[in-house]
């Protein structure tokens, strides 16, 4: 399968990132879903400069759904009443490239005029939601039969996404040398950036002999290789880039990565050394002149320490297979200060669960220079990349200029 | 009702699901270009051959990646555990997703030959594996 011919404009180019907002996050909020949403949504519209009235669009990822608890508690048709909003496109679903699937259904949609102003959200309360005997992230907890693909997988026991990941991080280790120190850095790194963010949650400095003697999860995945479940909401506005002339600051829209060529499957992927993050990655390379030379802070997603490893390969910043050779470098080569400032804010390791849009956010606030004490200097150009195992997408986003 | 969720049998994932009550690792294989296939489909992903359906595989497989699962998930299976993406002998590039039994976390490798051994719960049987002797 080839990746699309670039049409003489490309459709990502007619669409910007005009607001951002987020919740409040943390631990036990006792706040429900729908309150969390509308926290993040008002603070969106504001920061966009609009209005209610302005809101014509809606998406969200995954819609609504029970089957792991607090993983998405709010879709689509519940912020919609809420806010009473007159919309001309909304969608909300999980069968999208991963979780920014949403906002690339959100640029299609504003890129043809569909809609100007689409409010895109990503809420979750998993760390509310746990109760005994239902925790978050354990596929089927609820007890009933299941179908698709996690038939073939939560019936063997297998089921977390850290076994399934782990079973791709223990191949790449037998495969090309990693060692757990390695992705060690990676948690290291981003709770290092989370001292910085006053609203990450976990913020206390961590060392590599924390990171290797606490407990094991699913080898070679350890506590820390392993992100939090927490309560909060990110909205965004996603914009016609000539419908508002008058937004005072906008996040530009380079390129879009969307393709999953391998198979849609955890454990039939012919390379189990790569992740839908390579296919999604070459495709959004191949709708630019940039590089990832270019690129000055990169977001990527470390719901585990080995899928932000797979991110930083798929995107090019070290040949395959090279990544302990990358990662040895530490803080020199992934700090605020590095090569490549990842995870500025604390990624999900340390800032918590916000599922991707974690990620947006921070990947705005480094372009509009409101990173504070993590401002990463010069910033104008960020890669967000969210997703692991069959699930990939990832952003090429600019200062406006 | 297990704590541990079983699969909702179907008409396409019935083989599948059902074989081990005869010993029968059941995969899905075309009938034209002799292609096996998984999950069940009604199509060859090769050929795209309609006239295709369930046979009988050696059940022979090696590790492909494996995992030794410590954290306990469920009070009906004590950790550690060893979970692993097998790959058939009959074709490589079919997978399945699995527990491996009968072997200690230190002693799986990959490329180990395993073999498979059927697990009842319920209606169905679970497809498990465990080292070849010998090896
Ligand atoms: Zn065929």
């Amino acid at each position: 399968m080839s990746i699309p011919a670039r049409t003489p404009v490309l459709g990502e180019r007619n669409a910007v990132i005009s607001g951002i907002g987020q919740s409040a996050v943390g631990r036990k909020l006792g706040r429900t879903g729908i309150s969390l949403t509308v926290e993040a949504a008002l603070a969106a519209i504001a920061d966009a400069g609009l209005t209610r009235d302005d809101i014509d669009g809606v998406a969200s990822y995954p819609g609504a759904m029970d089957s792991s608890p607090g993983m998405a508690p709010t879709g689509v048709p519940e912020l919609k009443d809420a806010l009473r909003l007159k919309v001309n496109w909304f969608s909300g679903g999980g069968e999208v490239p991963a979780q920014l699937g949403a906002v690339f259904n959100a640029v299609a949609a504003v890129s043809c005029g569909l809609a100007n102003h689409v409010l895109v959200f990503r809420t979750v309360n998993e760390s509310t939601a746990q109760t005994a005997g239902r925790r978050a992230s354990v596929v089927g907890s609820g007890g009933s039969r299941i179908g698709g693909a996690m038939q073939y997988l939560v019936p063997f026991h297998a089921v977390s996404a850290a076994n399934w990941v782990g079973m791709y991080a223990q191949r790449y280790m037998h495969q090309y040398g990693l060692q757990r120190e390695h992705l060690g850095q990676i948690a290291l790194n981003a709770r290092r950036h989370a001292a910085l963010n006053p609203r990450a949650i976990f913020r206390d400095p961590l060392t590599m002999d924390d990171y290797m003697n606490a407990r094991m999860v699913s080898w070679p995945l350890g506590l820390y290789d392993c992100d939090i479940p927490c309560d909060g909401s990110v909205a965004l506005i996603v914009s016609r880039a000539d419908a508002a002339p008058d937004l005072k600051q906008v996040v530009r829209i380079e390129s879009i990565g969307s393709a999953l060529h391998g198979r849609d499957s955890w454990d039939q992927r012919e390379d189990l050394t790569t992740m839908a993050s390579h296919d999604a990655a070459k495709m959004m390379w191949s709708r630019t002149d940039l590089k990832p030379t270019d690129v000055d802070s990169a977001h990527l997603y470390d719901g585990f320490s080995y899928l932000c490893m797979q991110w930083l390969e798929a995107l090019g910043f070290f040949p395959k297979g090279e990544a302990a050779g990358f990662l040895e470098g530490g803080e020199s080569r992934i700090g605020l200060g590095g090569e490549l400032p990842l995870n500025t804010n604390g990624g999900q390791l340390s800032a918590g669960r916000l599922h991707g849009y974690g990620y947006l956010h921070e990947a705005c606030v480094q372009l509009r220079g409101e990173g504070g004490d993590r401002q990463v200097q010069g910033a104008e150009v960020s890669v967000v990349g969210a997703g692991g195992g069959p699930l990939g997408g990832c952003i090429l986003l600019t200062k406006d200029r | 009702m297990t704590f541990q969720p079983l699969p909702m049998v179907t008409d396409d994932n019935a083989p599948f699901w059902e074989g081990g009550e005869v010993g029968e690792l059941r995969i899905n294989r075309c009938r034209e270009c002799r292609t096996w296939f998984h999950p069940p489909a009604p199509v060859c992903p090769e050929c795209l051959s309609m006239n295709v359906g369930p046979e009988v595989a050696s059940g022979r497989a090696k590790v492909a990646a494996y995992t030794i699962n410590v954290q306990a998930w469920s009070p009906e299976l004590e950790a550690p555990y060893v979970l692993a993406y097998v790959e058939l002998d009959d074709q490589p590039d079919v997978r399945l997703t699995t527990r491996l039994i009968d072997c200690a976390p230190a002693d799986v490798r990959v490329g180990m030959p395993v073999e498979v051994t059927f697990q009842a719960a319920e209606d169905i049987w679970l497809p498990l594996f465990r080292p070849v002797k010998g090896y």
